[in-house]
C-alpha cells in the first residue's frame, strides 16, 4: 500500500462528495460520517452519471441521473445489476488519505 | 523502616490509592496528603446532586477527619503544594519542606477557561469543586439569569442544578448539538428537548465572545452579536491535566504527565494517578479507569506486580429525569453496522454500532435500562451474531417486535390540530369516536376533520385506527419512501402541528428507520422544513438533488447548462453581448432559446461554473433558477407596448411578477405566463398559474400544463388591478407552498384538494394577507443569487487534488 494524502476532511462537506482526477478518470470521495471517507470510481455503470455529484444517504450514494443507489463499502448497485470499483481510502488526523497503488492497477480490475 | 509516602492532592484517585494501601499493609507507610482544598476527599461527582439540593456536602464526603487519624494519615488540607525537588526528594508546601521516599501526584485537572475579555470579572465562575459549588448555590438565592458556556456532561449538569434553584438558565454551546463528544445528533436532540422542557434555554453553534458588566458579570456577548444578560456565567467548556508541579519538577510531561503501566512517571520514585496523567496517549475524565490505576498503583508501591489497561468508559449524565447512556465508539465507520430504535411516543432513541460480530459502541436516550448489559457485551468482545436480530430489544428480550408506526399519532396530544383547514384537533375527533363514529365519514360529519382540502385524511384515519384499534381497517396510503410509515401529507402536518424545525426532530419524533434518511425523504422533509420554518431552519444543500446543489442542470454527460434570468423574457444588447462573450470564453458548445424566454448555455464543465457565473454577474446577470423546484420563469407577449390588440401592460406585469417570486422554492417548478389579450400569444393558459389581460382587468388561473400531461388551466378568480393580480398569484404560490407533496405539480396538487377549496382561500381577505405575509417572510432570507454567493467558493467545484502524475508513475 502507498497512502497518500490528498486534503482535508473538511474540504468535503458533511454527506457530500468531490472527485479527484487521475491519469485513468476521475474517482469519487465521499464523507458520510464526521470521519468517514469512501472512494469509488465517479461513473455510475448505468449511463456514466456522476457518482460526486449524487446524494450521500447512510453509507450510499444515489446517481444524479437515474437514481441507482450504491453501496458505499462494496459497490453493489441495490436491486440492478452493476457495481462500481471501490478504492482503500481512510481518515487520519483530519486528512484524507488514498491508497495510490490501488488506484493505479485499477485499470487491471 | 517505615517509608515515608507524600501525596499531593486529596482527590478521588488518591482517596482510592491510600484505601488500598491500609487495607493491604496498614505497616508500609507513613503517608502525608497534602490537598489545596480545605478538605479531604469527598465524591466529586455527587457535587451536581449537590448543586440541585438532592444532596448536602455532608452525605457526599468519602473520608472525615477520623477516618484519617485513625490510619494515621498527616493531612496538610488547604496548603498547596508549590514545588518538587527530584534531587533532593522533597516537596515544599506553604508551611516548609518535607522529605519522601515515594511521591504521589495526584492533583486532577483544572478547569480550563476561555481566553475571553471578562473571563476574570467576579460572577464568572467555573465547576469543579465544592468552593464553586457553593458559589453557584449562593448565586442562585439571589434568582436572576445565569448563562452556563459549555453544553458537556458538567456544563449540563451545572444547568440544569441552577435551573432547579430557580434561576433562568441559557447554556451557549459551540457545537451544533450538546455533548457532542458523548451523543450522536439524534440522542442530542432529544437531550436538548428534555432540558428545554424545563426551561433551559439551548444555544448551540454559539460561540462566546466576551463577558461584559461593570465591575461584575452582567452579560455574556456571543460572536454573532447577540447580547444574554447574566447575573451568573459559569464556564464549563473542558478540563486540562493539572501538570505544573510535574513540569517544573522536570518530569516527562505531554498532555497529561506521562506514567507508565505502573502509574511510574519518568522518575522512578514518583508516581501520577487520575486526571493529570496521561496513559499511552490517553487521558482521563471519569473515574471508573481512575480507580483501576489507584488499585494498579496501591500493588506497584507494594511491589506486586500489576499493570493498568485503559478500558472503554460509559458515560450517563446525572440530570433526574434525563436518562442517557453512551459508550464505545459510536461513529459510522467503514465495515460498520447500525441498529437504530426509535419510538418518538415514549421518546426513546437507541443505536447501536456493530462491527464484524462484535457491539462497538451504544448510544440511548430515554430508556437506558439496558445499558450496563450493552457495555458489558462491548467490554468484552461478546460475539453477538446469534442475537443480532434482537439485539436492540435487550437482554429480557427474545422474540423480535418492530416499533409501532401509530406511535408519533398515538403520542400527540388531545390538543394537538390535525385539521388545520377546520381548526379540528385530536380531541375532538377521538370524542367523536367515542360518540360512535367508526369511519372517515363519520367523522367529517360529526367533525369537518378532513372535510375541506383533505390533506389530513391520512391523519384522521390513523387516529381512528389508534382509537379503535383492530375495528379499523386502515386504507393503505402510500408513505413517503422506505425510511418513515407516513405519507407525505402526514409529514407535513405533523411538521406543522408538532413544530418539528429540524431534521433531526423529524427523524426521532416522526419515527425515522434510517440515520438520515435517503434521496427520497431527504429533499422532500429538506423543502417542508424551510417553507414552514423559514427563519429557525437551516438549508442543507446535501438534501438536495445535484441541479439546487450546483444551481446549473446536470446534463447526460455530466455537464451542465447555464440559464441566466431574463425578467419577463426582456434583455439588451449588453446582456447578449455578455452571455455571446461568456460562451466563446468557455467554450460552451450549444446556445439555446428555452420555451420559457431565456438563453440556455449547454455543456459547461462543472468546475467552470464559478467563474462563468461570476462573469455573467459582471454584466448583472442573475441565475434563472431553470434547476431548481421554484420559480423558473415568466413568460410574456409583448402587450400594449407594441402590439395592437394589448390592452394591458403584460410585460410590465410579468417583470413584476417575476421580481417578485424570483428566488422562492416550491414542491416543483413554477412557470407563468402572462398574455395581453385572450389571443394569448404567451401561451398563459397552460402554466401553474397564467394571467390573460382583459378590458376590465386580470384573468388569473392557475393549475395549467403542457409537460407529461397537458392541461389547461382553471379560473381562480377575476381581478380590476394589476396589483390584485400580483397579490392572488402570490397568495397562491404560498398556499401551494405550504400544502402540496414534494414534487407534486400545482396542478396534481389542485385536483387533489380541489378548486373550491383553493378559491376559498384566496377569497378570504385575512388569509389572503396571511399567506403573502409568510410570502414575504421566507423570501426575507431565500430571495437572494445563488451564482453571487457560489462564485465566491469557487474551489469546492474543483476536484479535490489531480493525481494524474502520481497514477501514471
Ligand atoms: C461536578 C462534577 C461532576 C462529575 N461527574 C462525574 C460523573 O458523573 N462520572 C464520572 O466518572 N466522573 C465525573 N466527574 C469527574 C471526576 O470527578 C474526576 O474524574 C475525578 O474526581 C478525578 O479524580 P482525581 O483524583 O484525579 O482529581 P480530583 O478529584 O480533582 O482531585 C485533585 C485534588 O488535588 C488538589 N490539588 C491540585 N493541585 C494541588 C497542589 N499543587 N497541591 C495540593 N493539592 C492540589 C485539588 O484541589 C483537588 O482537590 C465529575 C467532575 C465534576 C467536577
Ligand atoms: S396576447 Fe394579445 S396583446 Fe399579447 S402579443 Fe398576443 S395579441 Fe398582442
Ligand atoms: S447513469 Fe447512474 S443511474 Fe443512470
Amino acid at each position: 500500500m502507498n497512502w497518500i494524502d490528498i486534503g482535508g476532511i473538511d474540504e468535503i462537506p458533511l454527506r457530500g462528495a468531490r472527485k479527484i482526477k487521475t491519469a485513468l478518470g476521475c474517482v469519487a470521495l465521499f464523507r458520510t460520517g464526521e470521519a468517514e471517507v469512501f472512494a469509488t470510481t465517479d461513473s455510475c455503470p448505468h449511463k456514466g452519471g456522476p457518482l460526486s455529484e449524487g446524494i450521500v444517504h447512510g453509507q450510499s450514494v444515489t446517481c444524479p441521473l437515474h437514481n441507482w443507489v450504491f453501496d458505499l463499502n462494496t459497490g453493489q448497485a441495490q436491486g440492478e445489476e452493476g457495481a462500481i470499483s471501490t478504492y482503500p481510502a481512510r481518515v487520519e488526523a483530519g486528512r484524507i488519505l488514498i491508497d495510490a497503488t490501488k488506484l493505479a492497477s485499477r485499470s487491471a480490475a | 523502616m517505615k517509608q515515608r509516602l507524600v501525596i499531593i492532592g486529596a482527590g478521588m484517585a488518591s482517596g482510592r490509592v491510600i484505601e488500598h494501601l491500609v487495607e493491604t499493609d496498614p505497616d508500609a507507610f507513613d503517608i502525608t496528603l497534602f490537598n489545596a482544598e480545605a478538605r479531604g476527599n469527598y465524591n466529586r461527582i455527587m457535587l451536581s446532586p449537590v448543586l440541585s439540593g438532592e444532596k448536602t456536602y455532608e452525605e457526599i464526603v468519602t473520608h472525615d477527619s477520623d477516618w484519617y487519624a485513625a490510619q494515621g494519615v498527616t493531612c496538610r488540607f488547604g496548603e498547596s503544594v508549590s514545588g518538587i525537588d527530584p534531587t533532593m526528594k522533597v516537596v515544599s508546601g506553604q508551611s516548609g519542606h518535607l522529605p519522601y521516599d515515594k511521591l504521589i501526584i495526584a492533583t486532577g485537572s483544572a478547569p480550563f477557561i476561555i481566553p475571553v475579555p471578562g473571563k476574570d470579572l467576579p460572577g464568572v465562575v467555573t465547576y469543579r469543586d465544592l468552593d464553586d459549588t457553593n458559589a453557584m448555590i449562593s448565586a442562585a438565592g439571589k434568582g436572576g439569569k445565569a448563562v452556563v458556556i459549555g453544553g458537556g456532561l458538567l456544563g449540563l449538569e451545572a444547568a440544569a442544578g441552577l435551573a432547579e434553584r430557580g434561576m433562568e438558565v441559557t447554556v451557549v454551546h459551540l457545537m451544533g448539538h450538546l455533548m457532542e463528544r458523548q451523543l450522536d445528533e439524534a440522542a442530542g436532540y432529544l437531550l436538548r428537548k428534555d432540558l428545554e422542557g424545563r426551561g433551559i434555554s439551548i444555544r448551540t453553534q454559539a460561540s462566546t465572545k466576551a463577558i461584559i458588566g461593570a465591575g461584575r458579570a452582567e452579560a455574556v456577548l456571543l460572536e454573532d452579536g447577540e447580547t444574554l444578560p447574566a447575573d451568573l456565567v459559569v464556564m464549563a467548556v473542558g478540563i486540562r491535566p493539572e501538570t505544573r508541579l510535574a513540569t517544573d519538577a522536570g518530569l516527562t510531561v505531554a498532555r497529561g504527565i506521562e506514567v507508565n503501566a505502573q502509574m511510574q512517571t519518568s522518575d522512578p520514585d514518583i508516581f501520577a494517578v487520575g486526571e493529570c496523567v496521561e496513559f499511552d496517549g490517553q487521558l482521563f475524565g471519569l473515574v471508573a479507569p481512575l480507580y483501576d490505576q489507584a488499585k494498579v498503583l496501591a500493588r506497584s508501591l507494594l511491589e506486586g506486580v500489576d499493570a493498568f489497561i485503559a478500558k472503554d468508559t460509559a458515560t450517563k449524565l446525572k440530570v433526574t429525569g434525563c436518562d442517557l447512556f453512551s459508550a464505545g465508539d459510536f461513529a459510522e465507520g467503514e465495515g460498520r453496522e447500525d441498529i437504530v430504535l426509535r419510538d418518538p411516543a415514549r421518546g426513546i432513541y437507541k443505536r447501536l454500532v456493530i462491527e464484524g460480530d462484535r457491539l462497538i459502541g451504544a448510544v440511548m436516550y430515554g430508556d437506558t435500562a439496558d445499558g450496563n448489559w450493552f457495555f458489558q457485551l462491548i467490554k468484552d468482545g461478546t460475539d453477538i451474531d446469534e442475537m443480532r436480530e434482537t439485539l436492540i430489544f435487550g437482554p429480557a428480550f427474545q422474540g423480535g417486535d418492530t416499533a409501532d408506526p401509530l406511535s408519533a399519532v398515538a403520542a400527540l396530544p388531545r390538543e394537538a390540530e390535525i385539521c388545520g383547514c377546520n381548526g379540528i384537533c385530536k380531541g375532538t375527533i377521538t370524542d367523536a369516536i367515542a360518540g360512535g363514529a367508526t369511519d372517515l365519514a363519520a367523522i367529517k360529519a360529526a367533525t369537518k376533520a378532513s372535510a375541506s382540502c383533505g390533506t389530513c385524511t391520512g391523519l384522521v384515519e390513523q387516529v381512528l385506527q389508534v382509537t379503535l384499534g383492530d375495528d379499523f381497517v386502515m386504507p393503505t396510503a402510500q408513505p413517503i419512501c422506505p425510511c418513515c410509515d407516513l405519507t407525505h401529507e402526514d409529514i407535513r402536518l405533523l411538521i406543522k402541528s408538532q413544530e418539528l424545525k429540524s431534521k433531526e426532530a423529524v427523524w426521532q419524533e416522526l419515527g425515522w428507520k434510517t440515520r438520515n434518511g435517503c434521496h427520497i425523504c431527504r429533499p422532500a422533509v429538506n423543502f417542508y422544513l424551510l417553507a414552514d420554518w423559514p427563519l429557525e431552519y437551516q438549508d442543507d444543500p446535501q438534501s438536495r438533488f445535484v441541479n439546487e446543489r450546483k444551481h446549473a442542470n446536470i446534463q447526460k454527460d455530466g455537464t451542465f447548462s447555464v440559464v441566466p434570468r431574463m425578467w419577463g423574457g426582456i434583455t439588451n444588447p449588453a446582456e447578449l453581448r455578455a452571455i455571446a462573450d461568456a460562451a466563446d470564453k468557455y467554450d460552451v458548445p450549444t446556445v439555446k432559446v428555452t420555451g420559457g424566454q431565456r438563453i440556455d448555455l449547454l455543456g459547461v464543465k462543472g468546475e467552470d461554473l464559478p467563474y462563468i457565473w461570476a462573469d455573467l454577474n459582471k454584466a448583472g446577470l442573475v441565475s434563472g433558477h431553470a434547476y431548481s423546484k421554484g420559480l423558473r420563469t415568466v413568460k410574456t407577449c409583448v402587450g400594449t407596448d407594441h402590439c395592437r390588440f394589448g390592452t394591458q401592460d403584460s410585460t410590465g406585469l410579468g417583470i413584476k411578477l417575476e421580481q417578485a417570486l424570483w428566488g422562492s422554492w416550491t414542491p416543483h417548478k413554477v412557470k407563468l405566463g402572462v398574455s395581453g389579450c385572450p389571443r394569448n400569444c404567451a401561451e398563459a393558459t397552460c402554466k401553474d398559474v397564467g394571467i390573460i389581460c382583459v378590458d376590465s382587468g386580470y384573468q388569473v388561473s392557475v393549475a395549467g400544463a403542457a409537460g407529461m400531461d397537458v392541461k389547461e388551466t382553471e379560473r381562480l378568480c377575476d381581478v380590476g388591478t394589476e396589483q390584485e393580480a400580483i397579490d392572488v398569484t402570490i397568495a397562491f404560490v404560498q398556499l401551494y407552498r405550504e400544502h402540496a407533496k414534494y414534487l407534486d405539480r400545482a396542478y396534481k396538487w389542485v385536483a387533489k384538494v380541489g378548486l373550491d377549496w383553493v378559491q376559498a382561500r384566496i377569497a378570504d381577505p385575512e388569509e389572503r394577507a396571511r399567506l403573502i405575509a409568510a410570502f414575504e417572510l421566507s423570501q426575507s432570507i431565500y430571495r437572494k443569487d445563488p451564482w453571487a454567493e457560489h462564485a465566491k467558493t469557487a474551489e469546492r467545484y474543483q476536484p479535490l487534488a489531480n493525481l494524474t502524475l502520481e497514477a501514471a508513475e
